[in-house]
């Protein structure tokens, strides 16, 4: 059997840069909110922020831990997979790559160990400071990684000489057309992924009645910053796709499952797009809306997939279906930031009831969207890895052969799978054990200073004040 | 006219070497693992690193982007060419960084089953970085600027026994590392262990280079031609071998790991010099690889102004974490 290593390669990106890219989303947006319940438990000495701030912190060290790793590997990933590409867009990619790694990772990284390790060796000061220095990594890195994110997709402030891009206007290059928006929609996307976590897993405890004063604070502030950014994302998100219109307009024909360029486009709901066709092989829409939300017309033109050859368009299913899981499930976030805000009116936000069974089921709702959007923008590129420039059957390392390409990819899906199945199995074990106490006035660890502990602590160890359900293992 | 390729040469062996010092101390300490003598042992060794081992880590990450950026021709070509051999190095990178978090929040069932992912991971981890150097050592087939060799050409007697001495040079790393951050059963342990990695270390030291001459014309043209101050860098190793020897002997604590750096320093320089100036052996030297002047120029301005900060911050994190790691003492 013969294998393509493009595709596998393809496949393998795909898969690796998924499951790194649910961890940073869900760190950035929780380094934010340990910095601020350090910061609140400083100021107002109320020991309800220091369990909050300890128990978020734990589970910030086991997903920052997988994160880290899987990290390790996209950094090598474009060199092994991608050589030629690699070798083409080095003069840009390189420095902003080198500089993400100079300006954020060593900041998290020595910073986490004083975070993490550092209560009892730096005075109280120090350790905010340190909370605030790993929480400003996660931006700087963010802010790095979308820069070349988003230099891949529009490309500007570069010219091929000799086979290889070269930067002519830095300035252009780093802060690129599309560069604003993917920056904002992916910084408020991590915020939203941590608010709906904590959200979910404090509605949790207070159904189990667990720590109720620290856990009713972090529901009601989740859900303060759910009710202002899932409206705030749809707006953002409509602003990025304006702007996918402008330089990319055959992703956002796959988005809208467009093949004619036509005026007075529909919003598909639902379309079974046929590719080999070039049509939809069924739809259902509402008439011109697409239209009027592209180019705020009811007669407005919009772009269709055959404006280009089957062979440079991409593929439309993955594109058009991601797209709609990820605004549904933005729009089920508006609801239930709506809903959070009429039983906080009522007074019942802290009754247990319907809205706190299901907010824990909502924990996945930010990382599926998270994922279905990378999804469009990243699959609405291709066949182009830098568009309309570098494609991807020149980047492929001319080197790699099928076989390798599957070894790797079996590789690293059966590594993954042992490590990630075990990080799910011990978060959830951590959540499970519950908050630990401590003292009132204390500044420090209720936990049991004479025990070895890595940075969680061994769970079920820490005397869990209230038991939750009983067992632990 | 300034240099630019040189000065990012210097940044770039700079950054390998720390990585090098850095993370082969605590890789070290996870190849020891299988040999401690008990499960409370073990958790001093662990906590011993585990407030620094990320940011050690992270120099490796600095080397990979550093390499793109200023070498891209040393990225594009040895990463395709050690594809297999990368995968097990991240492989092992990835199994042995969870444990840290996975391994103290397991059950005392499930316990052994990180230790052994941690000593494993950080075992091949460190092999498949040595085999990189001896990969090296023999040079890539390359053709118009691209890796045109085969799957296996980095896996070969030479390059398995250089991924052995790194094995064996990181858990000297480690056991000097642990002389100087334990006390005690742990400390102990790590004296008597020290003289017998430091002789597993010479061993293949010596092997090595009576090998190399042979596989590879260039370096002995270098060795026994026209450079003879060359001669001074195994002397300084081997220099750096008896102070491990006789500060062991003398029970010191810090002296053992300051020795076995400068070994570190005194081979990795021998390397250089001896393949100088060539990055992607045996066609293309440093000049070939280098990326655009304008995109070093831009990445030096930064780099020049933050490394010395991450240094600062660095530095800091180990004062911060400084003096003796004691049992059934964690740092939370």
């Amino acid at each position: 059997m013969e294998f393509d290593p493009l595709l596998i390669s393809r496949i393998q990106f795909a898969f690796v840069v998924s499951f790194h890219a649910i961890f940073p989303v869900f760190t950035i947006g929780l380094a934010s909110y340990i910095a601020l319940l350090e910061g609140l438990h400083f100021k107002t000495g109320n020991p309800a922020w220091a369990q909050l701030s300890r128990f978020w912190t734990k589970v910030f060290a086991v997903a920052f831990g997988m994160g880290v790793v899987s990290g390790i590997v996209m950094s090598f990933q474009f060199g092994t997979n991608w050589s030629n590409f690699a070798q083409m867009s080095a003069n840009f990619l390189g420095p902003i790559l080198s500089y993400e790694v100079v300006t954020a990772f060593f900041l998290e990284a020595a910073f986490l160990g004083v975070l993490l390790f550092g209560r009892d060796k730096v005075p109280r000061g120090t350790h905010l400071f340190a909370a605030i220095m790993v929480a400003l990594g996660t931006f700087i890195s963010s802010f790095w990684i979308l820069v070349a994110n988003s230099w891949m997709h529009t490309p500007a402030g570069v010219e091929f000489q000799d086979g290889m891009l070269h930067v002519r206007s830095w300035a252009e290059a780093i802060f690129n057309p599309s560069f604003p928006y993917r920056f904002t929609h992916m910084a408020v996307a991590s915020f939203l992924t941590g608010s709906f976590v904590v959200a979910g897993v404090s509605a949790w405890y207070l159904l189990k009645g667990h720590k109720v004063e620290a856990n009713r604070k972090a529901l009601s502030m989740c859900l303060w910053m759910i009710l202002f950014l899932a409206p705030a994302q749809a707006v953002i998100g409509d602003f990025h796709g304006l702007n996918t219109l402008e330089y990319q307009p055959t992703k956002v024909a796959a988005m809208e499952g467009n093949w004619e360029t036509q005026a007075g486009a529909p919003l598909l709901l639902f379309a079974l797009p046929d590719k080999a066709a070039q049509e939809n092989r069924f739809e259902f829409g509402i008439p011109k809306l697409a239209s009027i939300i592209l180019t705020h017309e009811a007669d407005g033109v919009v772009p269709g997939l055959t404006e280009v050859a089957p062979e440079d368009q991409p593929p439309v299913s993955i594109v058009f279906w991601s797209f709609r899981i990820m605004v549904g499930i933005g729009f089920l976030m508006i609801a239930f930031g709506i809903w959070g805000l009429v039983l906080r009116l009522r007074g019942r936000l802290y009754e247990p009831g319907r809205f706190h069974r299901l907010l824990p089921l909502m924990i996945a709702a930010p990382f599926i969207a998270v994922l279905a959007g990378w999804f469009t923008t990243e699959s609405g590129r291709a066949p182009w890895l830098v568009y309309g420039m570098i494609n991807f059957s020149e980047g492929v390392t001319p080197s790699l052969t099928g076989w390798m390409a599957i070894v790797s990819l079996i590789g690293y899906m059966s590594v993954y799978a042992v490590v990630y199945a075990s990080g799910g199995y011990y978060l959830w074990r951590l959540v499970k054990g519950g908050m630990a106490d401590v003292e009132p006035g204390s500044t420090e660890s209720g936990a049991h200073p004479k025990r070895p502990l890595s940075a969680g602590g061994p769970i079920g160890d820490t005397a869990p004040a209230a038991p939750i359900k009983g067992e632990w293992t | 006219m300034i240099d630019f390729t040189m000065i990012w040469a210097v940044i770039i062996a700079f950054g390998v070497i720390m990585y090098v010092l850095m993370d082969g101390f605590d890789l070290g300490v996870g190849i020891l693992y299988p040999f401690a003598p008990d499960e409370e042992s073990r958790d001093v060794m662990m906590n011993s690193v585990a407030p620094v081992w990320d940011g050690n880590e992270t120099w490796l990450v600095l080397g990979g982007a550093g390499l793109l950026g200023a070498f891209p021709l040393v990225y594009s070509v040895l990463l395709p060419a050690l594809y297999l051999g990368v995968f097990l190095l991240l492989a092992g990178l990835i199994f042995r960084g969870v444990a840290f978090e996975f391994r103290f929040k397991a059950s005392p069932a499930k316990k052994g089953w990180w230790s052994a992912a941690f000593a494993g991971g950080s075992t091949v981890a460190a092999l498949a970085q040595g085999i990189v150097v001896g990969a090296y050592i023999q040079g890539f087939e390359t053709e118009n600027f691209a890796y045109v060799g085969g799957a296996f050409d980095w896996l070969t007697p030479f390059s398995v026994l250089t991924g052995i001495g790194l094995v064996l040079g990181y858990a000297l790393l480690g056991s000097t590392w642990l002389i100087m951050k334990t006390e005690g059963p742990v400390q102990d342990w790590a004296y008597r262990l020290t003289p017998r990695l430091l002789g597993g270390v010479l061993g293949v030291f010596l092997i090595i280079s009576f090998w190399t001459p042979l596989v590879d014309e260039f370096v002995r043209d270098r060795w026994f031609s026209n450079l003879f101050s060359i001669w001074l860098l195994p002397a300084g190793a081997l220099a750096c071998a008896w102070l491990i020897l006789r500060s062991v002997r003398s029970r010191a604590e810090g002296l053992p790991f300051v020795a076995t750096m400068g070994l570190f320093i005194f081979t990795y320089l021998g390397l250089l010099a001896s393949k100088w100036p060539y990055v992607v052996p045996p066609d293309y030297t440093l000049y070939d690889a280098a990326s655009a002047r304008e995109s070093q120029m831009f990445l030096l301005l930064g780099v020049l102004f933050v490394i010395p900060v991450v240094l600062a911050y660095t530095a800091w994190t180990y004062w911060v974490f400084r003096g003796k790691v004691r049992p059934g003492e964690g740092y939370h």
